[in-house]
């Protein structure tokens, strides 16, 4: 029973997220889904590392970047669009793996701070080698690639790009996580020690887990330039690192649905904030401290939470459990 | 794109980078003791330094005495520092994404009042009256702020060494840093230490903030240029490093210089290139120990 609701669920997510240009009608709103399924690949790509390896990344704007210049660039300079995203790949693939050899010269805080710098590094270049990234001012990106020969060019069916894209990305994730390869990631993060002991080489396991975050990092950066038809030193900087870290932790780390939740809320909530203040950044920061401060454990898992305490005080007729009470998610703790 | 110097420029260039060194000194060697002693990736460590830069700023235009200014921008920050350690940070004790997340999301609401209240229009003070000039030696003037500057940050790092190395206070800390278990035991307070480090650390990183002002002027976005730079700081010496941190602070303030002098271009890549040395080739830093 609870399997056919699972794929009943599925079935209509599906469906719904098919047919989405047609139940949504205004192409504002398709270009709003659009973004949001690219980040939740960018979300999803990232969660590899947060959730399953436990190693937290401040430098991932910078992979999606050199994603987003290495094939913008191209293009400017004359090169066909599989040329240009193939190369783009490569490059992030490269990069992936440079990032890993020096970060995992630690865990911890120490993986951390060093992402951070590596990402400080790629937006360095960005802004200041202004003779080659073209600085402040970015680079545009004239045209949508047109696979087999569909245009890309409207919103739709640009939608229906990122669907294929984000649809693949979310199926390789599963594959991924339910591996035997994902269980000695989880191993790796939990127990480095014994998996080490074991005979697993933790560093290759984590060195593979980022170069896979990478790519996927790398294929949002690509749909992101695509979408915008732009790039400039914005998409590297530690706010963009830290909103995607943003979307991982507000869904839930180490869940599939997470971080697609939190790109919807993250998205959302930035056009939306946008559109009446200029103070998003601001709004970003009271996010993160008021779900560190109430759910620190994510907005997915933290409403779940929610759903089981409530059912609970309906239960017990109004009266919360007393096991349940100091979770409750609206006290001041 | 390599730019000749002549020696005249290369020892003003030196006079700015020690001087640089010196403010880099005063940021990293708060933002050192908090990561390396406290474990906490303190992100709102560039922050402090702007907002405390902001404070002066507003200070020095209410014609307060620039010293005077520098110190109570400090105290403000150590203040601040202190109550968010000691109501918010102190709750995520060992939890290093929650911590993080707290401090980014500090650093990204600091940075937007800053924007609103200061505007984004870049302040430059002015130095104070009796440090403008410039004293004239073998033939070449030497800017007497940044020597005032360098002058300040030795001794805030005599200072902190002989607090570290030679008090009770210091002994207390380092106790408390090695095994806090065990420190707790034998009746130190480590948390109020800790609280204590970290108002410490927040009130250096703004005074060097309002040191810097009339020499970097202070602008938006000047936090997160100046939070990777203590944190290289800190990966080069060796976390939890005062020696480490001084000397790194001297190489990253060479290196700033004499960069942007003679690679435009690349100067803030640059930056990052012994760094990416040390992490290699020893990755515990270059005064750092190594942690069993």
């Amino acid at each position: 029973m609870n399997g056919r609701l699972r794929y009943a669920t599925i079935g209509a997510a599906l469906v719904l997220l098919a047919t989405l240009p047609w139940w949504v009608g205004n192409s504002y709103y398709i270009n709003i889904a659009s973004q949001i399924l690219l980040f939740a690949v960018f979300a999803l790509a990232l969660n590899v590392l947060v959730g399953y390896a436990g190693l937290v990344s401040l430098g991932h704007a910078g992979l999606f970047a050199i994603a987003g210049y290495t094939a913008a660039l191209l293009l400017q300079a004359g090169y066909g669009h599989f040329a240009a995203d193939t190369a783009a790949i490569v490059v992030t693939l490269a990069a992936s793996a440079i990032f890993a050899v020096l970060a995992l010269r630690s865990t911890g805080i120490g993986f951390l701070m060093i992402t951070l710098a590596l990402g400080q590094i790629v937006w360095g270049i960005a802004y200041r080698w202004a003779s080659l990234t073209g600085g402040d001012n970015g680079v545009n990106v004239t045209t949508r690639p047109s696979p087999f020969g569909i245009s890309l060019a409207n919103a739709p069916s640009f939608y229906f790009a990122s669907l294929v894209v984000f649809l693949l990305a979310f199926a390789t994730m599963a594959v991924f996580v339910r591996s035997p390869f994902g269980a000695s990631l989880r191993g790796t993060r939990d127990q480095a020690r014994r998996m080490n002991a074991l005979g697993y080489n933790v560093w290759l396991i984590r060195f593979v887990a980022i170069v896979f975050s990478g790519f996927w990092t790398g294929i949002s950066g690509l749909l992101f330039i695509y979408y915008n038809q732009f790039v400039s030193p914005q998409v590297s900087a530690l706010t963009a690192s830290a909103e995607v870290l943003l979307m991982v932790i507000s869904g839930g780390t180490a869940t599939l649905l997470g971080p697609i939740a939190g790109a919807i809320i993250v998205v959302v909530m930035k056009n939306v904030v946008s559109a009446y203040v200029e103070r998003w950044n601001l709004v970003l920061g009271l996010i993160f401290i008021v779900i560190i401060t109430f759910m620190p454990d994510g907005l997915v898992p933290g409403t779940v939470r929610l759903c089981r305490w409530s059912w609970h005080v309906i239960r017990w007729n109004g009266k919360p459990a007393p096991a349940m009470e100091k979770h409750s998610p609206g006290a001041p703790p | 794109m390599m730019t000749q110097l002549t020696s005249a420029q290369a020892v003003i260039l030196a006079i700015n980078s020690f001087a640089f060194g010196g403010l880099l000194f005063l940021l990293s060697a708060g933002f050192s003791l908090i990561f390396g002693l406290m474990r906490i990736p303190n992100l709102m460590h560039g922050s402090f330094f702007m907002l405390g830069a902001y404070f002066g700023v507003s200070l020095l235009d209410w014609g307060v005495n620039f010293w005077v200014a520098a110190l109570l921008s400090g105290l403000a920050m150590a203040v601040i520092g202190g109550i968010i350690e000691r109501f918010l940070l102190r709750r995520l004790e060992g939890q290093v994404l929650p911590q993080v997340l707290l401090t980014l999301g500090f650093a990204f609401i600091i940075a937007d009042i800053c924007l609103m209240v200061w505007t984004g229009d870049p302040w430059q003070p002015t130095a104070p009256p009796s440090l403008r000039g410039a004293v004239q030696a073998f033939g070449l003037f030497f800017p007497l702020y940044r020597l005032a500057i360098l002058a300040v940050a030795v001794a805030v790092a005599i200072a902190l060494w002989i607090m570290v190395d030679w008090t009770r206070l210091g002994a207390m800390i380092r106790a408390g840093v090695d095994d806090p278990p065990i420190a707790r035991v034998v009746g130190i307070k480590v948390s109020q230490l800790f609280t204590l480090i970290f108002c410490l650390g927040a009130a250096l990183a703004a005074f060097a903030g309002v040191m810097g002002a009339p020499f970097l002027s202070v602008y938006p976005g000047l936090d997160f240029e100046m939070l990777p730079l203590a944190l290289i700081v800190v990966i080069l010496g060796g976390t939890g490093s005062l020696l480490g941190a001084l000397v790194g602070s001297f190489l990253l303030g060479f290196l700033y210089n004499f960069g942007q002098a003679m690679f435009p271009d690349l100067a803030y890549v640059i930056l990052f290139l012994p760094m990416l040395l040390v992490l290699v080739l020893r990755p515990q830093g270059l005064f750092g120990r190594v942690v069993a």
